[in-house]
């Protein structure tokens, strides 16, 4: 991938920056969430609440639906490809939409590598836990990362623990002497450069969603003043009562962040949430957040 | 007139917002960002950064600071719009309903395709700057029409990519994604508000790509 390729990419996620993008599957709903004023919607067949509970094997969605999607709306169109599944990423770049989520909450296609991003003109965001997961996607030619949080709760403690690991370890990286770097880049698994790199920008080198069970305008905005530059919504807008109230409060939320009487104002008469699971009641191959390596 | 009549806003509502102040520090301007309507009070002129013209429109619309502005440019404002600001300030935008509408242009959101398609290019724009100017299309939209009382700035193929009225420029691109600041410094001589250094040094050999993130609001 030609730098300048790479670049536009990293650009048009700064683009995204202080916005909402969203779940969803069907063009009913795409044009919900546009006229709401995502930023940019994200197109699968089933939303991740919806993976969770049907379980087998979670694919990328059917190009045709996609293709739908995309001819519907004037925002940006992302869809999911499975960690290491470089065809679905090839057959995603063929169908021209704007952005491939390289995702853990599709079943991943290899255990020991993910797609190598720069092989491709079309930019990848994917998923990350903490400091030495971002880095390693982004070497992978990422354009942009979002914390994982656990997708398809409605429970954004993980999605906090991400983005506090995450700040942590950057702060750790930014206060180090240089001489300790090797060291902590080894340990975590950071590619040198970037170690360098982020000790020197105080911040991943690239834009920073936060995602995975992001549910009310206040997850949103604890999210943002976290740190994080935007905020993916999956399964927490389409789950709850009254997408349409719901996905245009979460919008205003990401704006006035800071803003507690703006957040009020928003937070007021939204319907129900989406129901949720704890994230603690959940085990094993039922933590998506751990797909990835 | 107020004692702070020397500075620039960027409207911070979502999108390009950090880009802009760091182009704007780096031509020597005072600026800040603007999310309500009272903080336009005292500035020279606004940029309308980019980002998606529907979630901006939208939220011009929600708060109200649609009318504000409207207010402010009769009240002398000059506005400075950026792709989806552009988009945002046509009289014209095909395929959806005008947001502010303030320049007499005929606009076609994302008019290129994907972001495949997205580029960057050199231009000419002998209005603005002697030299060359790097500039980066992101998504973008064409101007496909100009009324008579707009000055077009850059003409490419079959499309308008910057334009120009009294109080409003527009640009389909993005010069704060790239090392030169000669349209921040063209737009602040709109404004009447003195920057730093010279046209002839329009390219900040310090920027990089990462410049914006000093302005990160986690930083």
């Amino acid at each position: 991938m030609a730098e300048n390729r790479y670049l536009l990419n990293a650009q048009l996620a700064q683009m995204l920056k202080g916005g909402v993008i969203m779940d969803v599957v069907n063009v009913e709903q795409a044009q919900i969430a546009q006229e709401a004023g995502a930023v940019a919607v994200m197109a699968l067949e089933r939303v991740p609440a919806d993976i969770r509970k049907q379980g087998g094997v979670a694919r990328m969605s059917d190009p045709g639906l996609i293709k739908a999607i995309k001819e519907a709306v004037t925002i940006p169109v992302m869809a999911k490809a499975r960690i290491g599944h470089f065809v679905e990423a090839q057959i995603l770049q063929a169908l021209k939409i704007d952005y491939i989520d390289e995702s853990e909450v599709l079943t991943p296609a290899d255990e020991e590598c993910h797609i190598d991003k720069t092989q491709f003109a079309i930019p990848f965001v994917c998923g990350a836990r903490n400091l030495g997961e971002a880095a390693r996607r982004i070497a992978e030619g990422a354009a942009m990362i979002r914390t994982k949080g656990e997708a398809g709760t409605g429970d954004v403690v993980e999605a906090v623990r991400h983005m506090r690991t995450m700040n942590r370890e950057i702060r750790q990286l930014a206060n180090m002497p240089a001489e300790e770097v090797v060291g902590f880049a080894k340990t975590n698994g950071i590619p040198y450069e970037l170690a360098l790199e982020v000790k020197r920008l105080g911040r991943l080198p690239v834009v920073n969603f936060a995602a995975g069970g992001i549910a009310t305008p206040a997850d949103a905005a604890l999210m943002m003043q976290l740190g994080c530059d935007g905020v993916f919504v999956g399964s927490g807008i389409f789950k709850s009562s009254d997408p349409v109230r719901r996905a245009s409060a979460i919008v205003k939320a990401a704006a006035f962040y800071n803003d507690p009487e703006k957040l009020l104002e928003v937070s007021m008469d939204l319907g129900d949430p989406m129901s949720g699971i704890s994230v603690a009641s959940l085990t094993g191959e039922n933590r998506l957040a751990g797909r990835g390596w | 007139m107020n004692a702070e009549a020397g500075a620039l806003g960027v409207l911070d509502l979502q999108g390009g917002v950090q880009e802009h102040l760091d182009h704007l520090q780096r031509i020597g301007v005072p600026a800040r960002t603007v999310k309500r309507a009272a903080e336009l009070d005292g500035l020279a002129g606004l940029i309308i950064p980019g980002g998606e013209s529907t979630c901006l429109s939208r939220l011009l619309r929600i708060f109200e600071l649609d009318q504000a502005i409207r207010r402010a440019v009769d009240g002398g404002l000059k506005l400075w719009g950026t792709c989806a600001g552009a988009i945002l300030l046509a009289a014209e935008n095909r395929g959806e309903a005008p947001a502010l509408g303030l320049i007499d242009i005929a606009i076609s959101r994302n008019a290129f395709g994907s972001q495949l398609d997205s580029f960057n290019r050199q231009v000419r724009v002998p209005m603005v700057a002697e030299e060359p100017i790097p500039v980066t299309f992101i998504r973008a939209p064409k101007i496909v029409r100009a009324g008579a009382g707009v000055r077009v700035l850059l003409e490419l193929d079959d499309y308008i990519a910057a334009a120009e009225d009294d109080r409003i420029l527009v640009t389909v691109f993005h010069p704060e994604l790239t090392p030169s600041l000669a349209f921040h410094r063209y737009f602040a001589r709109k404004c009447g508000v003195r920057s730093d250094g010279t046209e002839a040094a329009s390219r900040d050999p310090g920027w990089t790509p990462q410049s914006w993130m000093r302005f990160s609001h986690h930083a």
